[in-house]
């Protein structure tokens, strides 16, 4: 038995989300002394933490040099791979307080238990990105999805944030359950949790490796459920419709990010002994989510649910690099075309959910697309934003949506060689995008073409957070290649 | 003493139960405890493995340990949330969860 010491736990390496936390906890605390209606306060000294753990984590990506170290005894690793995402989740958050701050007063849910919720599940993300043990994997999903579940019904007594919040709630416990019967399985096969354990166990061809491989499927399960892949996604339209808008942008991002940064650890460092079975499923899940979310999203009149069928479609793309990692030779570049992919996602569809934000009205209606209508004469810069938005979700040129997609077909049709599957998710994956077009353009027709009065609130807040989100999204689509260079640096390692 | 798969098969058998339940149980009560019925499954397989695979180390039991306090969290929110919802309609049937659809 050998105790811990100061180098195994490796406190430095984990500063920045140590920082998250800490600083989350005080600031539970100097909220009770913020008197209500200057919540203002609490979000941004939320902010200040932010980046004070953003400062951290550039210290430590300075000083690590793309090397890789373990803390907590080889309970999380500290790797590019983890940095990577860590500042994905550090600006998903900053954005989503910023989306918050004059909407939570509009719409008199204003409290400061909503950022302090807010930090907790984005530490719960940074775990995520770092779990090394699938102890760890576990305690950071729900540490991120709990805070989430309360964080959907924060418009109560409004009905539909309740009913979205117990939906969201009840699958999500239904889809842990899997999950942990999974690692438990996992766990039988391989008499270890830890991944590098079961990354052993598994390459050394042990016989109880059937177990291991229902294990593998049921995690699949719990973590499709996260993701919102097809055939899991049914919750996800109605809590994206239900939740506060603030929630549903930073959840469509985040807890998104943080599902695929532990499922991506798990299959590709863990299991790679058995990447052909998971290659396949995965494909699968891919081109029937991909299919699923851009054909449904057609038929929503609700902006709100457009975006949720449209966040299902992008998991679709980011299954397909996910499943073109399933060969180790292929994974470095399939990685990081994945976490490249969610970078620009996060920014577009911040950006885009800022924009509906802007439209909604204090009653909670504003969210149909007819709602849309001529913001193109009544706010033109709005409305090419929001146009920038659409355009870079659909793919299309000089945004960030086409070079994500870009990499991430470059990747899956590398990998594809002598592998049917891949390819087949590939074509898929590039013919929904052509369908997903429809919906996307429909928007920026009815902004420009049709006659309406919108009702548009801007507050300096919201202002700034279109400013980052629209220009990072333009940055990306012109000059990728600086960010795609640090993303192909950010490798995906096993150690322990 | 007991073989491993006796274990293995109540486990499995628990967590159907817990499964069916959540499928077919109307009462959101009732549905909470399915889940908690399929954790606790869980819980059996991670103590009996960890009992005839890996005894010498903590692990599995640690991990047990974890899920039920995690249960235990997760139910505290969902018992808030039916209480919330109870307040506004004087029922928590799943059926009538039906403001958001298509």
């Amino acid at each position: 038995m050998n105790l811990p010491t100061l180098e195994s736990i490796n406190l430095l390496a984990v500063l920045p989300v140590l920082i998250v936390f800490g600083w989350t906890l005080v600031l539970l605390v100097i909220d009770l002394f913020i008197p209500s209606g200057r919540k203002y306060w609490t979000a941004w000294l939320g902010i200040l933490g932010l980046l004070g753990a953003a400062v951290a984590l550039a210290v430590r990506f300075i000083d690590a040099r793309g090397a890789a170290v373990t803390a907590f005894d080889g309970m999380l690793t500290v790797d590019g791979f983890s940095l990577f995402l860590q500042a994905i989740f550090i600006l998903t958050a900053v954005i989503g307080i910023l989306l918050a701050l004059d909407f939570l007063p509009r719409h008199k849910i204003e409290r400061g238990e909503y950022y302090i919720l807010l930090l907790f599940t984005t530490g719960g993300m940074m775990i995520m990105s770092m779990a090394a043990d699938l102890i760890v994997v576990f305690l950071a999903l729900e540490l991120l999805s709990i805070p989430l579940y309360i964080l959907t019904g924060f418009a109560r007594p409004r009905a539909d944030s309740e009913e979205a919040a117990m939906k969201y709630f009840l699958l999500g416990a239904f889809a842990s359950g899997f999950l942990v019967f999974g690692i438990a399985l996992t766990y039988g096969g391989t008499g270890t949790t830890s991944l590098v354990g079961v990354f052993n166990q598994l390459a050394e061809g042990e016989p109880s490796r059937d177990l291991a491989l229902v294990g593998m499927a049921l995690i699949l399960v719990g973590f499709g459920f996260k993701v919102a892949a097809v055939p899991f996604h049914m919750w996800t339209p109605d809590v994206y419709q239900g939740a506060p808008t603030p929630v549903t942008a930073f959840m469509s991002v985040g807890a998104k990010a943080g599902g695929f940064a532990a499922l991506m650890r798990i299959l590709i460092v863990a299991m790679p002994a058995v990447g052909e079975a998971w290659g396949m499923l995965v494909a699968i899940l891919a081109m029937l989510t991909m299919i699923l979310g851009n054909v449904v999203a057609i038929a929503q009149r609700n902006i709100k649910r457009m975006l949720a069928y449209s966040s299902i479609a992008h998991a679709g793309y980011i299954l397909v690099a996910v499943s073109a990692a399933q060969r180790p030779e292929d994974a470095p570049l399939a990685v990081s075309a994945a976490i490249f992919y969610l970078l620009t996602y996060a920014f577009t569809n911040l950006g885009a959910f800022g924009v509906v934000l802007a439209v909604e009205r204090e009653d909670g209606s504003g969210n149909l697309l007819e709602d849309f209508a001529g913001l193109g004469r009544s706010k033109p810069v709005l409305a090419a934003i929001m146009t920038l938005f659409m355009l870079s979700l659909t793919g299309m040129p000089v945004s960030a949506g086409l070079v994500g997609k870009f990499f991430v077909f470059q990747a899956a049709i590398n990998a594809s060689v002598g592998n049917p599957w891949i390819l087949a998710a590939a074509i898929v994956g590039i013919v929904t995008s052509v369908i997903s077009a429809f919906y996307y353009i429909r928007i920026i027709l009815i902004m420009y073409m049709q006659e309406g009065e919108p009702q548009v609130v801007l507050k300096p807040a919201l202002t700034v957070a279109l400013a980052l989100t629209a220009l990072a999204t333009l940055i990306l689509g012109i000059i990728p290649a600086p960010v795609f260079q640090l993303a192909k640096d950010a490798l995906l390692t096993l150690v322990g | 003493m007991i073989p491993l798969h006796w274990f293995l098969l109540v486990a499995a058998g628990m967590f159907c139960l817990g499964l069916f339940g959540v499928l077919i149980r109307r009462n959101v009560v009732a549905i909470l405890m399915s889940i908690e019925l399929m954790l606790n499954a869980v819980n059996l397989n991670l103590v009996a493995f960890w009992r005839y695979l890996a005894p010498e180390h903590i692990n599995g039991q640690m991990f047990a340990v974890f899920v039920f306090a995690v249960a235990a969290a997760e139910v505290s929110v969902g018992l808030a949330l039916i209480i919330s919802i109870y307040r506004n309609r004087d029922d928590v049937n799943a059926g009538d969860l039906n403001l958001l659809k298509w």
